[in-house]
């Protein structure tokens, strides 16, 4: 049972204030959820470790990224955006989060402001038994364009550990948001994700998922509202739940105004773990149209329930869900072979085409990662 | 180049082959013609070493090894490589990958070989103007066989096979689901590869050319149209799991044509009543 009296919320190592004071170990860490500490390629930093923010770097016009904290103090509480999609009092997470503000960054796009390289935002946790509590506001004002990566990790050697994260985002007319989150937890980790965003007019969201690394449990079920007519949203995740990992994650998509488009595809492995893997399109303006697609492959003695839902209560809304669990299938390892890749080396082909969703402005690291990763459940005779 | 003896195969308890014989020499092209369920697929099927299709008598030798236990891989591995009729997709593997692998072990049986592996190396490391050769560039980043047409599919399975240089060809049925325009381009396909991958131009006759290239190639058709493009030596009828009837592929062909496998079978039962009969003896 999760027991948020079990972690520590109001005493930790204090944060540090740039990537240079990491060691080897944790930078590696950060390169796994996708934060580059060489800020090559990027259009801005942002680093919170325990209970405070550090690094917070940008020079580019139109983008504002500050400490949550900051943000509040500079513009009023921010009462259009700050605890408008959430609710302060949905739940203990919430409370927790909402009483005890550690800190967490937000982000804004200002209007017609083209971001291209990805934000970085990294959200660390050093020391076990430190509980986090952040709150993260990501708005993209008119016709401008962001792509965020928020990196997820605890420092080597962090085992234990709880990660609440309050997030809101904003994506107004026209505007484009990539929004790509990649969690590098530790085996003890508990992570309560709880998010929320509204798509206006021709707005469009992609928002991508990685988990890759062990992870005591994630649960998270983000709703992302499309209340603008034209908007569109995409969700990608690939999800991979080794023994031990209890992951409970999904997208809840609501297509509120006429001409809106959303689809969300999961691919999910176990190797040992569990997956519950959700996902919810409801339409209720028309014409829309939604597909959702859960796809598992459960390899050992691992559990993927997948629970696709959809909910249509409009004349003309199209909605459609495919889902599939079950192991590889041999034709396809056989088909491999006879061009003469042995067992193990198909498998992990599969494997790897399976997990291969296309997503934007990931460090080659975190695809060497996942190869990486792929091989090793190979070797280890996970598949 | 390969030898199969009395081979006995079943398919979930099924026996499906019943004491197949044949033997394909160096350079030598053999089709084998045979109605629906004959066991046609189910010999090429257990000759690249697919799971399901049980060996319970008999003896596979390819390249003077014994390959009749042998994983499939080893067996591409050691030059044999198959065309499928039915492929399965697979998603998130692109064919320009699945072509470097298929290049890779290309490579290592190769020059395993006595045959000049500058020449191939070189070669096949220009995927793209291999995939030229069958109108396939376009597909290059495409995932395997997603969405592919008929045509598409065999073009695809050509690709690969040129990437992989086997040395003994296996097509299942390669004209199946191909429009005329393809089929020109899969049979030009097919015999390059029997005939060692000669370049455009280089006329020669096809027959001269797989003696040359020393490639062998096994041939399932029900059509015989992939026959206007590769020079093919010998032929058989598989009937009901057992080869009879040899001849030239098109007279085979012809008599088919003419007069269809009830045909064939009536020439079985008398030789299989010959064999009865000399048996005592």
């Amino acid at each position: 049972m999760f027991d948020l009296k079990k972690y520590n919320f109001t005493e930790a190592e204090t944060g540090i204030s740039d990537f240079s004071k990491l060691g080897e170990a944790d930078r590696q860490r950060l390169l796994y959820s996708g934060i580059d500490v060489s800020e090559q390629g990027r259009s801005g930093s942002f680093l919170h470790m325990n209970h405070e923010g550090g690094r917070c770097q940008s020079s580019q016009p139109g983008l504002e990224l500050m400490n949550i904290k900051d943000a509040l103090q500079r513009f009023d509480g921010l009462p259009q955006y700050y605890w408008k999609l959430l609710n302060p009092d949905q739940d203990e997470i919430s409370r927790s989060a909402a009483q005890n503000l550690h800190g967490g960054y937000f982000i804004r796009a200002k209007k017609g402001a083209k971001i291209t390289e990805p934000v970085q935002s990294c959200l660390f946790i050093k020391g076990n038994g430190v509980g986090q509590n952040v709150h993260n506001l990501i708005i993209v004002e008119e016709g401008a364009e962001l792509n965020i990566i928020s990196g997820c990790a605890t420092a080597e050697g962090t085992s234990e550990a709880a990660h609440l994260g309050i997030s809101e985002l904003y994506v107004e007319k026209g505007g484009k948001l990539t929004f790509t989150m990649i969690h590098n937890w530790g085996e003890n980790v508990a992570v309560r994700p709880r998010s929320a965003g509204v798509v206006a007019a021709e707005g469009s969201l992609v928002n991508n998922y990685v988990l890759l690394q062990p992870v005591h449990d994630v649960t998270m079920y983000p709703t992302i509202s499309l209340n603008g007519e034209n908007a569109v949203a995409r969700f990608n995740s690939v999800i991979v739940a080794p023994a031990g990992s209890y992951v409970d994650t999904g997208n809840r998509l609501l297509l509120n105004a006429p001409g809106t488009r959303g689809e969300i595809i999961a691919r999910t492995l176990t190797t040992g773990g569990t997956i519950i893997n959700r996902g919810f399109i409801g339409g209720y303006a028309a014409p829309a149209k939604g597909h959702l697609e859960c796809k598992g492959l459960v390899l050992g003695e691992g559990r993927i329930h997948a629970i696709p839902e959809l909910d249509a209560k409009a004349d003309g809304v199209e909605l459609s869900h495919e889902a599939a669990v079950g192991k590889i299938a041999q034709e396809e390892i056989e088909y491999l072979m006879a061009r003469g890749l042995d067992e193990g080396e198909a498998t992990s082909t599969i494997v790897r085409g399976f997990l291969n969703v296309d997503i934007m402005g990931l460090p080659k690291e975190l695809q060497k990662a996942m190869d990486d990763e792929i091989q090793r459940l190979n070797a280890a005779g996970g598949m | 180049m390969l030898q199969i003896k009395d081979l006995h195969v079943e398919i979930a308890g099924n026996e499906v082959l019943k004491g197949v014989n044949l033997h394909i020499k160096p350079g030598e092209t053999f089709i084998l013609f045979g109605p629906n369920g004959s066991g046609k697929t189910t010999l090429l099927m257990t000759l690249m070493g697919f799971a399901d299709y049980k060996i319970t008598k008999g003896s596979i030798v390819f390249k003077g090894r014994d390959v009749t236990r042998a994983p499939m891989y080893e067996r591409a591995r050691l030059g044999l490589g198959m065309s499928f009729q039915r492929p399965p997709t697979i998603h998130g593997l692109p064919v320009r990958t699945l072509l470097e692998m298929c290049a890779k072990v290309g490579q290592a049986s190769s020059s395993a070989g006595a045959q000049a592996a500058e020449a191939s190396d070189s070669e096949a490391m220009d995927l793209d103007a291999l995939a030229r050769r069958v109108n396939f560039e376009r597909f290059l980043g495409r995932d395997v066989n997603a969405g592919f047409s008929g045509g598409e599919i065999k073009r695809s399975e050509m690709l690969q096979l040129m990437a992989q240089k086997p040395d003994l060809l296996l097509f299942d049925e390669p004209e199946s689901g191909v429009d005329l325009e393809n089929m020109a381009v899969i049979g030009q396909a097919a015999r390059r590869l029997l005939g060692g991958e000669c370049e455009d131009g280089a006329e020669d006759c096809p027959k001269r050319q797989t003696m040359k290239s020393g490639k062998s190639g096994l041939i399932i058709t029900h059509t015989g149209y992939i026959l206007d493009y590769v020079n093919a030596d010998r032929g058989q009828v598989m009937y009901e799991g057992q080869l009879c009837c040899e001849a030239r592929p098109l007279e085979i062909l012809e008599h088919v044509r003419k007069f269809g496998y009830q045909e064939c079978l009536r020439c079985f039962m008398d030789e299989k009543q010959t064999i009865a009969l000399n048996l005592p003896r």
